[in-house]
């Protein structure tokens, strides 16, 4: 290894560069001596945190048909799971259905297949959506997808006021790192503010919205663009809220956020803290909230797929685990830690439940959660959280100054910033200058083999097979006429959800729904930069 | 070679919206001396083979992370094969198991990165190449 600089030397993931030892010098002057349970919520956003209750460990799962991933969704229950949490494949994604010959080769692959309701009761059969709560990662289509999780509850007898659950729903951070878009931002963001209208009227448990930092970390930003940027889109989507008519108090308690729990330790932790403070600084000053359940910022975690190798997978288990307890340390309501061959495949049944269990031993042996917030007070983590602040509040002027994230997005700003960052990284591990265990360093000449989860083409097939079924047996006036009905109500400003579940129940497609909403919206297409 | 640039199209086939890795590797290609065009998201193998054609590459790096890449590449062979551009060097990345790399190999695939690569044996494999 060659040597490098004495001040680059010991610097954070993100490049931030530490000191060798942090005192009381270093602490702000006006100290932010909150409780847990009291603004600024920076020490936690409840009194007894996990003596309370423990945070929700909810593992993402989904692959090939809804029969199979309904069987994966009962083992994780049948194993101490405590919430479910949804991945589509990419044509429901895109909304596409599988039988879309764009579709070829991806159905089932990195996620469920979902194509009408009838994939959707499936999904849920013999699962209660009264007693689980469920967290969908769909964003483009999300109000189709959430209209059919209301509609399968609706025919399970539930009452929607104890229907629980997230769905991703968080657009902008598709604009800035994930790119799976269908719409240009304007109908897409008018798309968001109508589920999240309807939510508040009719489903109140439900959280309409995720804002995620998740993948605009995967996507290479630093710890920092990813709190900034997270909070700005959610400070986007609450004053598209109130240019609608809607009252603050009404719909922030059910804005969720999403954030990465990188390698990081601290950094990570200091993030979280942050985040709590900031949120609640805003909602309160900026617009006006006065409800203390809007000022909370509730999250959840997912340990970072992007720092996983395919190099010595196994691995993979302790990054995860340190990972995850940066979440717990910093506070997250939820958690997915991901499984040890994420860099290769989906996770096999027996990898899913180590990650699994990865959470139980935090919870039930390591003795974190014995008090609230043990790391409050230190030095080193204060500063960090005041600086992570700071510097988010100097993205958010950058970004207000340039109009807001949507005027920031089209000029390809936050897209930029993450750009840059992750080229950074890389060069940095090239140069040696961060070590990646099992790449960089410390590699085998000859890696084992590894078993991991195929998924076949015959998903494809299946599905299509059960499309053509769904067509042949619905009401296909019914269904001309709800899709009609919604391409004409799309071009007006009436909110589209009661429509959309009206399209749902006459068993229109993902496909056929999306491409209505399209011949109105029309398409983004990504700018070059 | 037959001339002092070599040319790259650094393309995203498929539905699969993670471009980290296309474009880290399109600006390594790019500050390694390379001319380097790069697709923009969710084109077809069909329209790929144009773009190379119509650029006149000397090689296509396809960037795939959603496991379609068994089909997604057996495509762009084949639509390459059709417009006799076969001649142009085929590479890829992404999330692609060891047991799809012989098969991808006997199609006609030159070289296929697997996370962890280093953008340098990127450089050098190209330049080696061609």
């Amino acid at each position: 290894m060659k040597p490098v600089a004495e001040e680059s030397r010991f610097t954070t993931i993100s490049g931030k560069v530490i000191k060798r030892l942090y005192t009381q010098e270093d602490l702000a002057a006006e100290r932010d001596s909150s409780l847990p349970g009291e603004f600024p919520y920076t020490r936690g956003i409840h009194e007894t945190m996990y003596r309370g209750k423990l945070w929700t460990m909810r593992q993402f799962s989904g692959f090939g048909t809804p029969e199979e991933t309904n069987r994966r969704f009962q083992f994780l229950l049948e194993h101490g799971q405590m919430g479910l949490s949804v991945a589509f494949d990419l044509p429901t994604l895109m909304g596409l259905d599988s039988d879309s010959p764009l579709s070829a080769g991806e159905v089932g692959k990195c996620g469920v297949a979902v194509d009408s309701l009838r994939d959707m009761e499936i999904l849920f059969d013999g699962i209660d959506l009264e007693q689980v709560t469920t967290s969908m990662t769909i964003n483009s289509p999300a109000a189709i997808l959430l209209a059919m999780y209301l509609v399968v509850a609706e025919k399970q007898g539930a009452d929607p006021a104890r229907i629980g659950g997230t769905v991703q729903n968080d657009i902008l951070k598709e604009y800035i790192a994930q790119k799976e878009w269908i719409y240009p931002p304007e109908p897409s963001m008018r798309l968001v503010i109508d589920s999240i209208q309807f939510c508040a009227e009719r489903v109140p448990r439900y959280n309409s919205v995720s804002i995620s930092g998740y993948h605009i970390r995967e996507a290479g930003s630093t710890a920092l663009q990813e709190l900034a940027f997270t909070l700005r889109d959610g400070m986007e989507y609450v004053q598209w809220c109130l240019d609608r008519g809607m009252e603050v108090d009404d719909f922030a308690p059910r804005l969720s956020f999403f954030f990465n729990a990188h390698n990081d330790f601290f950094e990570e932790i200091a993030k979280y803290r942050a985040a709590r403070r900031l949120w609640a600084t805003v909602i309160r000053d900026r617009f006006g909230a006065r409800e203390p359940r809007s000022w909370k910022l509730r999250f959840h975690t997912q340990t970072a797929g992007c720092s996983l190798t395919a190099q010595q997978p196994v691995n993979n288990v302790v990054r995860t685990t340190i990972q995850a307890l940066a979440g717990v340390l910093g506070g997250t309501n939820s958690l997915h830690a991901n499984s040890l061959d994420e860099a290769l495949a989906l996770p096999t049944e027996e990898n899913a439940r180590i990650a699994l269990r990865t959470q139980q031993i935090i919870a039930h042996e390591s003795g974190v959660v014995n008090t609230v917030d043990p790391l409050g007070g230190s030095y080193f983590v204060e500063t960090l959280t005041d600086e992570m602040e700071e510097g988010a509040r100097d993205y958010f002027r950058r970004i207000d100054a340039m109009g807001g994230m949507v005027a920031a997005i089209e000029r390809g700003f936050p897209q930029r910033e993450i750009q840059d960052a992750s080229y950074q990284f890389q060069k940095a591990v090239e140069r040696n200058e961060k070590i990646v265990v099992g790449v960089n360093d410390f590699a085998l000449e000859e890696e084992p083999p590894i078993e991991i989860l195929q998924i076949g083409e015959e998903v494809r097939e299946q599905q299509s097979r059960r499309l053509e079924e769904v067509r042949r047996s619905r009401d296909g006036k019914a269904v001309r006429r709800a899709l009609t009905d919604l391409k004409e109500a799309a071009a007006t400003d009436r909110n589209l959800m009661p429509l959309i579940m009206e399209a749902v129940r006459e068993y229109a497609t993902v496909g056929e729904i999306c491409a209505s909403l399209q011949d109105v919206f029309g398409v983004y297409h990504e700018p070059a930069f | 070679m037959a001339r002092d640039k070599i040319r790259v199209l650094i393309a995203k086939p498929g539905l699969d919206g993670h471009d980290r890795g296309a474009k880290v590797v399109a600006r390594a290609l790019r500050d390694a001396g390379m001319e380097v065009i790069y697709s923009g998201l969710r084109q077809t193998p069909e329209r790929i083979v144009q773009a190379a054609i119509q650029e006149d590459v000397d090689a296509v790096g396809l960037s795939i992370l959603s496991g379609a890449h068994m089909h997604l590449f057996s495509e762009l062979m084949q639509q390459l094969r059709d417009k006799e551009a076969d001649d142009i060097l085929v590479f890829g990345g992404g999330i692609i198991p060891d047991d799809d790399i012989e098969e991808l190999k006997e199609m006609g695939v030159a070289r296929v990165f697997q996370p962890g690569a280093h953008t340098d044996d990127i450089v050098n494999f190209l330049k080696e190449a061609l």
